[in-house]
């Protein structure tokens, strides 16, 4: 009772302060060199009074399907200086101008029926208790904030900066090497699953940022058109994330978003089977197996543009499994989800085996679903020639 | 009001949110590791990373995006970097650069691959230790020394042991050296695989499954050629294979010495091979791995071994206990029980299409000389009609030129 009262309270102070919250952040600031002690001396997102705070300009947004990352709960942001935008590209990251900044936290709802510890998390897609009011800051009564990554488009092109929060959620401090902490996931249902969340160092950023191994250079993975091909709830009601960028002058060149690529939403069972699992590994694999990227020595590519067939793993050998392959010899047995290598991986959290390699702990139990039922789809088999 | 709201709000967050580490780590551990971490962030061209000797625990794998730099341990028996209960990977050491020099220290136990150098030109490893120390297990990481996507290769005076795939594995790469190492008890002692210009010698391989393996794999960006495997002692390679199945080297039956699978322009020569219970040289096609099926594999792959010259080798024994149901059962067949199969063994998949006059063209033969027989074992049609007819392989080929690294390494 006492605590449904003081919930009440902030919420209702919480709207009180809305119109005027961010006006106490200073603005932006935009460091062009160095890396800031704190995530605070961006002032982009800041926690202040219960909420974590977006500052004037900071463009929330969402992706169609978004990565996994040990069912963590995200918030992820644009900024740009006035008078500047991006440009926009059908199929690769939008070309950001220098002085974006785009940021990524990561949080866990408190989990619903027990108190508050240092290390239970919710493990719940129920977003309800996120915000204090759409397109709004998070509500931190109900937030267990881990970490915020930041993407810095500087002259000499993108930087990533992770920040870790404090014990007291006032802040987030630079954290280069990254972090392991020990937590808790539990399900609605009472269920937990120790494991270890792991915060990647600055170098192991760029092993999903750095889309071609040969040039190295970083970018952004989430704001591509096909990504952002969707509605948000913002403070002032239901838009399309493009057609917002454009109005608020952070993107140029786009057409509208019915002429726009568009991935899946990999949970809408309205949506094709086929088009789910494709925007799944398009999100979680694509980054790396593309033929560019870190896993093109394995000839296996995930993207969205990889024809389905040999190149997206049907009935293709491994080439660097290793251990990895579970004793499979396919990436993918068409109508075979237990015979392929693909959602064996998927369905690993062991060092060596496990797919992504980086970046998750715990198994992705509905991804793999969704991956497993896709394979169970396809027809045909892989017969070996002699 | 809104302070008594805030405070009570901000209460339960600072009692709940104290962060601990979960795996126990020696604080001095620790505090080594962030500090290398930071070394390899803050690293710039022509920085050199010293390592004093000592054991170092690590739990989290460790990568260098910096051109130009050198990582130097005391000593591959002094500084020796522990992945023991890692709990975060892939690898021990990811390197993705240029000018890379890594020496004089030992990488142990890591979950996954020991140290992968993705994608750089000019890489030197020298003087390093790979050991998974409890031995050849399954659950060891895949390879050890693993050079992909290089260019500019040196190699040397390394140790790999225990690796669940290949020792030393060096995939998709341009001109490589690599000599004077040992590699035993992995799956594969030393592969090079679909890579151009390759010298593998001087080096000892024993006690793995495979010693030295050739290979050309399909779907990747090169097709491989022009090896050259000499001067190396490879001996006893009996070691049951304990790669999971699907790996290209679970292939490869226990007792292997000298393996060329699919691929093009190998020169084996002047080797000491020895004792490799199935056989000291065997020359197979990507048929024989049981992988190849036209809806998985690229269809200009070329799955035959063309250009492979076997000559000047000091062979002794091997062949006597040939893996797996069916080598053992033509074994004896041919050679009785204690009768053994010759010093080379191929699998018979032949390019018929390529074949005018039943032999492959002069520069497409596999020639061998100074062996005491050759085995064709009939692959094709399940070892029903194997040969012993050395007349197909009774020929020469030009020889390779020797590799030139380009800029030679400093070490």
């Amino acid at each position: 009772m006492q605590k449904k009262m003081w919930r009440r309270g902030l919420l209702l102070f919480a709207l009180l302060c809305l119109a005027a919250c961010h006006h106490g952040m200073e603005p932006v600031a935009f460091h062009d060199d160095g890396y800031p002690a704190k995530l605070s001396d961006w002032h982009v997102v800041e926690a202040r009074d219960g909420v974590l705070q977006l500052n004037e300009g900071v463009v929330p947004y969402e992706l169609n399907t978004p990565l996994f990352t040990d069912y963590a709960h995200k918030l992820r942001t644009i900024w740009m200086p006035k008078g500047v935008s991006a440009k926009y590209s059908p199929t690769d990251t939008f070309d950001f101008p220098v002085g974006t900044i785009i940021s990524k936290t990561f949080f866990y709802p408190i989990p619903k029926n027990g108190a508050r510890n240092a290390t239970d998390v919710a493990r719940t897609y129920d977003t309800s208790r996120d915000f204090i009011a759409p397109g709004q800051g998070l509500n931190l009564a109900e937030a267990h904030l881990i970490e915020t990554r930041l993407l810095i488009r500087r002259k000499d092109g993108w930087l990533a900066i992770p920040y870790v929060w404090n014990a007291g959620q006032t802040d987030a401090m630079l954290a280069r090497t990254g972090d392991v902490q020990a937590l808790t996931l539990v399900s609605d249902s009472g269920e937990r699953e120790n494991f270890n969340y792991v915060v990647p160092d600055q170098s192991q950023c760029a092993s999903c940022h750095a889309r071609d191994w040969t040039t190295r250079t970083i970018q952004p993975i989430g704001p591509k058109a096909r990504h952002l091909n969707r509605d948000y709830r913002y403070a002032d009601g239901d838009e399309n994330e493009l057609a917002h960028l454009i109005r608020v002058g952070y993107l140029a060149g786009a057409p509208s978003p019915a002429d726009a690529p568009r991935n899946a939403n990999w949970m809408d069972t309205h949506a094709s089977l086929d088009a789910r699992a494709r925007a799944y590994l398009d999100i979680n694999c694509g980054h790396c197996h593309n033929p560019k990227g870190a896993a093109n020595t394995t000839g296996l590519t995930l993207d969205i543009a990889t024809p389905e067939d040999r190149h997206i793993g049907i009935c293709k050998p491994p080439t660097a499994a290793g251990q990895g392959t579970g004793d499979h010899l396919f990436d993918i047995v068409p109508g075979h989800p237990d015979d392929s290598i693909l959602p064996y991986r998927l369905s690993s959290t062991e060092t060596g085996t496990m797919m992504p390699e980086l970046g998750r702990s715990t198994m992705h139990r509905e991804g793999v679903a969704l991956i497993k039922a896709w394979i169970a789809a396809q027809s045909g088999d892989c017969m070996v020639l002699h | 009001m809104r302070k008594i709201y805030l405070l009570i709000a901000a209460l339960p967050l600072l009692a709940a949110c104290n962060h601990q580490e979960n795996a126990a780590q020696n604080p001095s551990d620790a505090s080594f590791e962030s500090k290398l971490q930071q070394q390899l962030l803050d690293a710039k061209p022509g920085s050199v990373i010293d390592i004093p000797a000592g054991h170092y625990s690590l739990k989290r794998g460790l990568s260098l995006r910096t051109s130009g730099v050198t990582i130097r341990g005391a000593g591959m028996d002094k500084t020796v970097l522990s992945f023991k209960g890692q709990i975060v990977g892939p690898e021990g050491l990811l390197v993705n650069a240029d000018d890379f020099t890594v020496e004089n220290l030992a990488i142990e136990d890591t979950m996954g691959d020991a140290l992968k150098i993705n994608q750089g030109k000019n890489i030197t490893i020298h003087g390093v230790r790979i050991e998974w120390t409890g031995g050849p297990k399954s659950t060891n990481g895949a390879y050890g020394l693993y050079p992909v996507k290089t260019q500019n290769v040196l190699i040397e005076d390394s140790v790999v042991i225990g690796a669940s795939d290949a020792g030393i594995y060096v995939g998709q790469s341009n001109t490589i050296v690599v000599r004077r190492n040992r590699a035993e008890q992995n799956v594969a002692g030393i592969e090079i695989e679909n890579s151009v210009n390759a010298d593998v010698y001087d080096n000892i391989t024993t006690k793995n499954t495979g010693g030295i393996l050739v290979f050309n794999m399909p779907n990747l960006s090169q097709a491989g050629r022009a090896t050259r495997v000499f001067h190396n002692k490879v001996f006893a390679n009996n070691t049951g294979n304990f790669a999971k199945k699907g790996a290209a080297v679970a292939s490869v039956p226990a007792g292997s010495g000298v393996v060329v699978n699919s691929n093009d322009k190998v020169e084996i020569f002047d080797n000491d091979i020895a004792d490799n219970q199935t056989a000291n040289v065997i020359i197979s096609s990507y048929f024989s791995t049981n992988y190849y099926n036209t809806r998985g594999v690229a269809a200009d792959y070329n799955p035959y071994p063309k250009g492979i010259y076997v000559y000047g080798n000091r062979f002794k024994g091997g062949g006597d206990s040939p893996d797996g149901l069916k080598l053992k059962t033509l074994k004896t067949a041919m050679y009785g029980i204690n009768g053994s199969f010759p010093d080379v063994v191929w699998d018979g998949y032949a390019d018929t299409k390529h074949q005018p006059d039943g032999l492959p063209p002069p520069n497409d033969r596999i020639c061998i000389q100074d062996a005491n027989g050759v085995l064709n074992v009939d692959g094709p049609h399940d070892y029903k009609s194997p040969s012993t007819d050395t007349k197909p392989f009774q020929c020469t080929l030009p020889k390779l030129p020797p590799v030139a690294l380009n800029p030679e390494p400093k070490v």
